[in-house]
């Protein structure tokens, strides 16, 4: 069976699981779970899965795509029956069906983010964050791969806003997953550079949905 | 999760390793639970997670009803500096708990180079690092693992040491002190009740007296503990626990694989071996129970790699059967077997073969003396044409790359054993020259060499061993002689060496060398990374304690030694005749061809040896 997707979400203690282990994780949860992944072929066999966007550490998701194939048939609703009873902790199915269209077409991503700030209040802040993100252009150094460049992340920003609640500031964007790829943790780095009395003292972010480029729900 | 420590962990390297959350772990209810243990390993996760013993353990006391154990590590250096600057002190795994919530706290030691992290481990619990200055009955803090053999320079740190194999000792350890913690018992009072269950040193019942050259006089027994405690073992070990359920790190660790023990002990008596020594008599497991097992665990985990660990792997009976057994089953799902401690004199290629299906990796054999003199003198039962024969065999069979094991400093070594490696050395460069099939891609030989550390319980208890100066002579001498261009030389520093001699074989005053070594920085020893030689020997000096009356200086046989009050089995007059044995360079047959009657019999409660 080729042409499988299993969509997921990646929370609690598992989000410290990083993008390598966690193809490690998922191949040895697929053999307890009695599904046989199907191997490339060639000298060094490995199992054809594929993860649509890698999640950095420590970052929370309830929308991760892996794309898999299986070497023998099973009914769609057997899958997630199956590797529900074998997940290690904060990795939970959502859904497992045909995909439809390819990696390539997402485009866009819903993050929750939320800023801690230990000395300032978050209250003060409110106002100034929401006028640093409305620029037009926010130009920030970024590492390339061929050593440190410019960008400008306000094209990758499609909507932010930000409220005030708990003493710290949350946030709900929607940024560029791909083409180019807008690294929540960017959001920071601009601050850090541009503005850094905003720069939050913690933040973590959390992905919540992702989009083709007409803004549908991408499966 | 801690608020403090989701800010700490994205600092951190690897922070999976600090999370918990792991397929198998095991999550109780704390409500019905009133014995919580922590199974503490003094070295990071990575190693810790491999340990086969942390996995037994883990899962017979969580077996108990009533009873949590959950597991602790030390953490990296990265994230010690976080715990201690945010103050968040360290927690077991399963529960995310502070150590200070539990009533046992147990260490496995499995080398004396993680003393010093059990001192980091519970200073970075808060709790006192003396057993004297910890009054209430919990937390107990105790050890186990074998470094315990010589219980004594850890001696004013744990309330106790648990002796052998600690399965059943261990569960009717907290069975006990759940009776204690339901009666209200003091410590004192349970520490001498729990003196009484086999296998247990209670340091504070024993008293060392010292005579003015810095020997011991006598280890005095007080409050009616045992003259003599025994090591516990199992003696049905083919039936006993075995971990088909363990824990899949969700991150990398050393040994990632499902690992079988085919038998405890060894047959084969090499006098510098401990392990050799402290493990006997040979209990072995059913093939078809370890097949059963391995298929279980490869089925409850999902790895897709097993391998069999014992101590001579190669000295199972059925390993044949076995290994056929596995294959019929790791063949079809696409599993590697693989076969560590492979011996050169029965080495056989089929098996090899067999198991190795895909990729021809390394060969290593541990020849570990150059001249059939010495190895005569050390009990390695290996001649050399065996080791040639096999290499050569190996060779024809496509291999090109063999690493060669050795001992420096072994007692009555001359510079011709010394050369005699290099010798060795070229003779098996030699051999691939006229034998091997495949010369595209050239050979590789590496020769490593390491310090022989005197250990207690084996025939060398009573050695000096070759000081540092000596040492690095003989590397000098070996690697000036090895300049051969497909053989690579790595040798091993004398300084940790020096360092581990001292920790075996030390008395209870050089646990106050360990606290200082603690005290100015020490810790995660066995790295090199943050082992300080010149620490060490500041802290001797401080301590008013000489490395070398410890490390090489020779016991006389009357001698009392540290941990004279501990019985592993092996009666100390066999190891003194092994070590007359040695210096006439004489063998002693193996334990199947011929029982020496070592004594380690007597521990068996009338059961068999399997050698």
């Amino acid at each position: 069976m080729d042409n499988l997707r299993l969509r997921f979400s990646k929370t609690g203690r598992a989000v410290y699981i990083s993008h390598l282990d966690l193809m490690r994780t998922m191949q040895r949860a697929f053999l307890r779970a009695g599904l046989q992944l199907k191997y490339s072929e060639g000298f060094n066999p490995h199992a054809q899965i594929s993860f649509a966007l890698p999640l950095s550490v420590g970052m929370t998701s309830y929308c991760e795509l892996m794309d898999f194939k299986l070497n023998d048939y099973i009914s769609l609703a057997q899958i997630p029956l199956r590797l529900k009873k074998v997940l290690p902790e904060g990795i939970s199915v959502l859904e497992v069906y045909e995909r439809e269209q390819k990696f390539k077409n997402i485009k866009w991503l819903d993050v929750d983010g939320s800023f801690e700030y230990d000395e300032r209040s978050a209250s003060d802040i409110l106002p100034e964050l929401m006028d640093f993100f409305s620029r037009d252009s926010i130009v920030i150094q970024k590492k390339t791969k061929s050593g440190m460049g410019e960008a400008d992340i306000a094209e990758s920003i499609r909507s932010i806003t930000f409220d005030e609640g708990d003493g710290r500031i949350r946030l709900k964007a929607i940024i560029s997953a791909q083409d180019p790829t807008l690294n929540p943790e960017l959001l920071v780095s601009a601050l850090k550079q541009l503005s850094p009395q905003l720069a939050p003292d913690f933040a973590i972010f959390t992905r919540t949905q992702i989009y083709d480029s007409e803004m549908n729900v991408f499966r | 999760m801690d608020k403090r420590l989701l800010r700490i962990l994205p600092k951190v390297q690897k922070p999976a390793r600090y999370t918990g959350g792991e397929y198998n772990q095991i999550i109780k209810d704390k409500e019905n639970v009133d014995i919580r243990m922590a199974l503490c390993f003094p070295d990071t996760y990575e190693i810790g997670m491999s340990n086969l013993g942390m996995k037994i353990l883990y899962g017979v006391i969580n077996e108990m009803g009533g009873v949590w154990c959950e597991r602790v590590f030390a953490p990296w250096g990265d994230m010690e500096d976080e715990m201690r600057k945010a103050g968040i002190p360290l927690w077991a795994l399963e529960s995310g708990d502070p150590l200070t919530d539990f009533d046992a706290i147990g260490f496995s030691i499995g080398y004396e180079m993680a003393y010093t992290n059990v001192l980091n481990m519970l200073n970075l619990s808060g709790i006192p690092i003396k057993s004297a200055d910890r009054h209430e009955l919990t937390p107990i803090v105790f050890a186990g693992g074998t470094s315990c053999c010589n219980p004594e320079p850890m001696a004013d740190f744990f309330d106790l040491c648990v002796i052998g194999e600690g399965e059943d000792m261990d569960r009717e350890l907290l069975l006990l002190l759940r009776r204690a913690k339901k009666d209200n018992l003091s410590k004192r009072e349970f520490l001498s009740e729990a003196a009484k269950i086999d296998g247990v040193y209670v340091p504070s019942l024993y008293n060392p007296i010292y005579n003015a050259d810095g020997t011991l006089q006598k280890i005095e027994v007080l409050d009616g503990a045992p003259e003599l405690v025994t090591r516990r073992l199992v003696t049905d070990f083919d039936k006993s626990y075995f971990p088909v359920k363990p824990i899949v790190p969700s991150t990398e660790i050393v040994h990632d694989r499902v690992t079988l023990e085919l038998f405890r002990g060894c047959i084969r008596g090499c006098r510098f071996c401990q392990a050799g020594y402290i493990y006997r008599p040979v209990r072995s497991r059913d093939p078809d129970r370890l097949i059963k097992q391995g298929i279980e665990s490869l089925e409850n985990t999902g790895y897709q790699e097993i391998t069999l660990s014992s101590l001579s792997t190669s000295d199972y009976r059925p390993l044949n059967e076995l290994c056929d057994g596995l294959l019929d089953f790791c063949v079809p799902h696409s599993i590697g077997l693989s076969l560590p401690s492979l011996r050169a004199d029965n080495f056989s290629l089929d098996l090899m073969s067999k198991v190795q299906k895909v990729r021809k990796s390394g060969l290593t054999f541990a020849p570990e003396a150059g001249t059939q003199r010495l190895r005569d003198a050390i009990n390695k039962n290996v001649r050399e044409e065996d080791l040639l024969n096999t290499c050569k065999i190996a060779f024809e069979g496509g291999w090109n790359n063999i690493k060669l094991y050795f001992m420096l400093g072994l007692p009555t070594e001359t510079d011709e054993d010394v050369l005699a490696i290099s010798d060795l050395a070229k003779k098996v460069l030699f051999l691939w020259k006229s034998h091997a099939v495949n010369k595209s891609k050239g050979v590789h030989i590496t020769v490593s060499t390491s310090c022989f550390v005197p250990k207690p319980h084996t025939p060398f208890q009573w050695e000096a061993q070759v000081d540092m100066e000596e040492y690095r002579r003989r590397v000098t001498l070996l690697r000036d002689n090895m300049r051969a261009k497909s053989i690579t030389y790595n040798w091993h520093d004398a300084d940790t060496s020096l360092i581990e001699a001292v920790l075996s074989r030390g008395d209870r005053r050089v646990g106050s060398v360990i606290e200082e070594v603690w005290r100015t920085g020490g810790k995660l020893d066995s790295w090199s990374e943050y082992f300080s030689f010149q620490r060490w020997m500041d802290a001797f000096e401080k301590c008013g304690l000489d490395p070398e009356f410890y490390a090489c200086r020779e016991r006389s046989f009357d001698e009392v030694l540290p941990w004279s009050r501990v019985n592993m089995g092996v009666a100390p007059r066999f190891m003194w005749h092994e070590r007359e044995m040695c210096y006439k360079a004489e063998l002693s047959p193996d334990c199947r061809n011929k029982c020496t009657g070592c004594g380690a019999l007597s521990l068996m409660n009338g059961g068999c040896c399997d050698g």
